[in-house]
């Protein structure tokens, strides 16, 4: 006898109740009850919270709570083929980039890709301080026979933080430009913030199979982009009034204001959304070698799996110095963009 | 001679709703009964104003008296709630985006108070800004914004960027910008009013000169009646987003219609600003002391008669006789009309 019982007989409902009462498979309350553990007095004692649950048990027409998360899942697998069908041919080229780079960046000789990295690190900072730590901490890699996952990792950052840029520019300005898509667009981004890194692995699992190198790069996209588009947004705000309305006095054209005023006053808080993307993607990638993502990650994975202890926190370390080279390297180049606009 | 620019009947009510406002405002409603009971901010009253081609149109108010407003309707960075502005005998209000745009850049430049220039271009590449939103040419581009830099001054700083010039050089760059795109209206919003006084007075006398030279119809908005006296052909006084009193400067500090512009006047310093010619009488038959040119400022006179009060000066323009101002009769204009409820305070 439930509690609820008088509830639902008193509103006349019994018939609604009973009408279409089966055996639905039981919950483990009600098996606990069956076996006649549970006592009495305990029942009779206590009135329970009219969760779903305890609802259920006095009409069988009110859904179980365990009816919530099985919908989810038969909501998600009904329309999965078809979900498949129209971002599998999308996402496929993410696919060929993450492989590609992978290849690139496995099979290029250390000796040609060190110093190519070192150009790369000298182009974007122009800063010898910070191109000597970078060869430091490569060649350090070398040594520990850690250069070939630190090489994965950093083709993974780079090709996610590469996308991750060439989306969320666009759609920064797009919300920069109109209130209603900013009112819609930040909900989401807050979402992606705040959801735990591990769930936005979970339907993507169901959506493409483990070996396919998108999944990763997908959810690792998802998590880094939004910095990004929020300081593109931001920077496009804070550009001056009175400049924006200069350029509208002189007659420029939409792109034209974009590309000559905008734009270039926002670069240094895009830069600084890059920044923070290639920090966002970098912690991402560990958590992504749960879904076959190599690199640094991978050995993370072994060390708590296998308890080794050494490996996991070598390899743990090596995310760090990776994480640090990152943050330096793209801080010295917003340094010298704000460095140009001053005094150049 | 037909006006370069006009407005007739221009109203700006700020608000959701602002449209269906302007009737209630033509009907009588004023500022703050709006503001109580509708929730809308009047901007613009009523506003006709005509500027003649080659003329300076000051257009003179305290702060929030919406002259701001009313120069961004000229170029329609503002809309207008009802009104019309023509420019050449054609209204802005019908222009597509396109023609819009052609107008802005074509037939208006503007100059700000805060300069607005680009921060991450030269000073040179800020000059050029108008032509190459135009497309023009790299040569034609370099070749006019280094000529007009050179005029207002600025040679040899082409490469300089904005941020290491001083605020008088950078309003130079605004106007040398202005300048290039060879517009014949420029819209100069309180040019000005950020610089400090010397290098301001300065900059009028490069506006006045170049002025001299180009022709151009000026607008410019101030809420300094000296730089408004200083400049102006044709003064507007604007007060809580009505037009109070306009016309020749001359006549409006010796015939001020309210009080409102009384008491603005009668800080002035008269004898700097008014000219011979606005208070001489008609010639008579009296025996003269010495000539005097119609343009000199009281000023001068005073300075010249030694402040004798008995001297009758003959007035002369261009070679002929055209009046007579006895020195009693400057004394007098010296003295402004004072409102009643200024002379009750004191």
């Amino acid at each position: 006898m439930a509690q609820y019982d008088g509830l639902f007989d008193g509103m006349g409902l019994r018939t609604w109740c009973d009408a279409d009462k089966e055996d639905a498979p039981m919950s483990m309350a009600q098996l606990l009850a069956q076996s006649g553990t549970s006592d009495a007095a305990d029942e009779s004692a206590g009135l329970p919270f009219p969760s779903l649950d305890a609802l259920h048990e006095a009409c069988a027409a009110v859904p179980q709570t365990r009816d919530l998360t099985a919908g989810i899942e038969a909501g998600f697998l009904a329309i999965r083929s078809e979900l498949k069908f129209v971002l599998d041919p999308i996402t496929q080229p993410l696919s060929w980039m993450l492989d590609g780079a992978l290849w690139v960046f496995e099979s290029a000789p250390w000796w040609a890709m060190i110093p190519a990295l070192l150009l790369l690190t000298w182009w974007v900072s122009r800063s010898r301080s910070v191109t000597g730590f970078v060869a430091v901490v490569l060649l350090f890699f070398g040594l520990i026979d850690h250069y070939e996952v630190a090489m994965q990792t950093l083709a993974i950052v780079f090709v996610c933080t590469g996308l991750s840029v060439l989306l969320g520019v666009p759609i920064g300005i797009g919300m920069s430009k109109s209130d209603t898509a900013q009112r819609t667009i930040v909900p989401i981004l807050d979402l992606l913030q705040t959801l735990p890194t591990f769930v936005y692995l979970i339907p993507l699992i169901f959506l493409f199979s483990v070996t396919e190198s998108k999944l990763y790069g997908i959810a690792i996209i998802l998590y880094a982009i939004v910095p990004v588009i929020r300081l593109t947004d931001l920077g496009i705000r804070l550009v001056d009034r009175d400049v924006i309305e200069a350029a509208n006095a002189f007659g420029l054209t939409a792109w034209q204001k974009l590309a000559r005023v905008e734009l270039p006053l926002a670069l240094p808080n895009i830069m600084a959304g890059v920044n923070q993307t290639i920090m966002m993607s970098l912690a991402m990638v560990v958590i992504a070698s749960l879904v076959s993502a190599p690199g640094l990650g991978v050995l993370v994975l072994r060390g708590i799996r296998n308890l080794e202890l050494g490996v996991g926190i070598v390899a743990g370390l090596g995310i760090v110095l990776l994480a640090v080279i990152l943050d330096r390297v793209s801080k010295a180049a917003l340094a010298r963009v704000d460095r140009q606009r001053k005094d150049a | 001679m037909t006006p370069k620019v006009s407005i007739r009947g221009l109203y700006k009510i700020f608000g959701p709703n602002h449209v269906a406002m302007v009737d209630r405002v033509r009907g009588g409603m004023d500022k703050a009964t709006l503001l109580d009971q509708h929730g809308h901010v009047l901007g613009l009253r009523d506003i006709n104003v005509d500027m003649q081609p080659g003329e300076i149109t000051v257009i003179m108010g305290l702060s929030g008296s919406g002259k701001s407003t009313l120069i961004r309707h000229l170029n329609r960075l503002i809309d207008p709630s009802a009104g019309e502005i023509l420019v050449d005998g054609e209204d802005v209000m019908h222009l597509g985006t396109s023609a819009l745009r052609g107008l802005r850049q074509k037939q208006m430049s503007m100059v700000f108070q805060k300069f607005a220039l680009l921060p991450h271009k030269s000073v040179l590449e800020n000059a050029q800004l108008p032509l190459s939103v135009q497309g023009a040419s790299a040569e034609l581009q370099a070749s006019e914004g280094r000529k007009w830099l050179a005029r207002v001054g600025l040679e040899g700083f082409e490469d300089h960027y904005p941020s290491q010039l001083s605020g008088g050089m950078q309003q130079r760059v605004g106007i040398a910008r202005a300048l290039t795109a060879n517009t014949d209206i420029m819209l100069m919003d309180e040019a000005f009013s950020a610089l400090d006084p010397l290098i301001r007075t300065d900059m009028q006398n490069l506006l006045l000169e170049l002025q001299k030279e180009l022709h151009k119809t000026i607008v410019f908005i101030t809420h300094d009646l000296d730089e408004a006296l200083k400049l102006a052909d044709h003064l507007v006084i604007l007060k809580d987003g009505a037009v109070v009193q306009q016309g020749e400067p001359q006549g409006i500090l010796l015939n001020p219609c309210d009080p409102y512009i009384e008491d603005f006047v009668s800080d002035i310093n008269r004898a700097r600003v008014l000219r011979v010619r606005s208070v001489m009488r008609p010639l008579g038959e009296a025996t003269y002391d010495s000539d005097i040119t119609a343009n000199s400022t009281l000023e001068d006179l005073i300075a010249r008669s030694g402040g004798d009060t008995s001297r009758i000066y003959r007035v002369v323009e261009d070679g002929t006789p055209v009046g007579q101002l006895e020195m009693t009769d400057l004394f007098k204009a010296l003295v402004p009309r004072v409102s009643e409820s200024r002379q009750s305070v004191r």
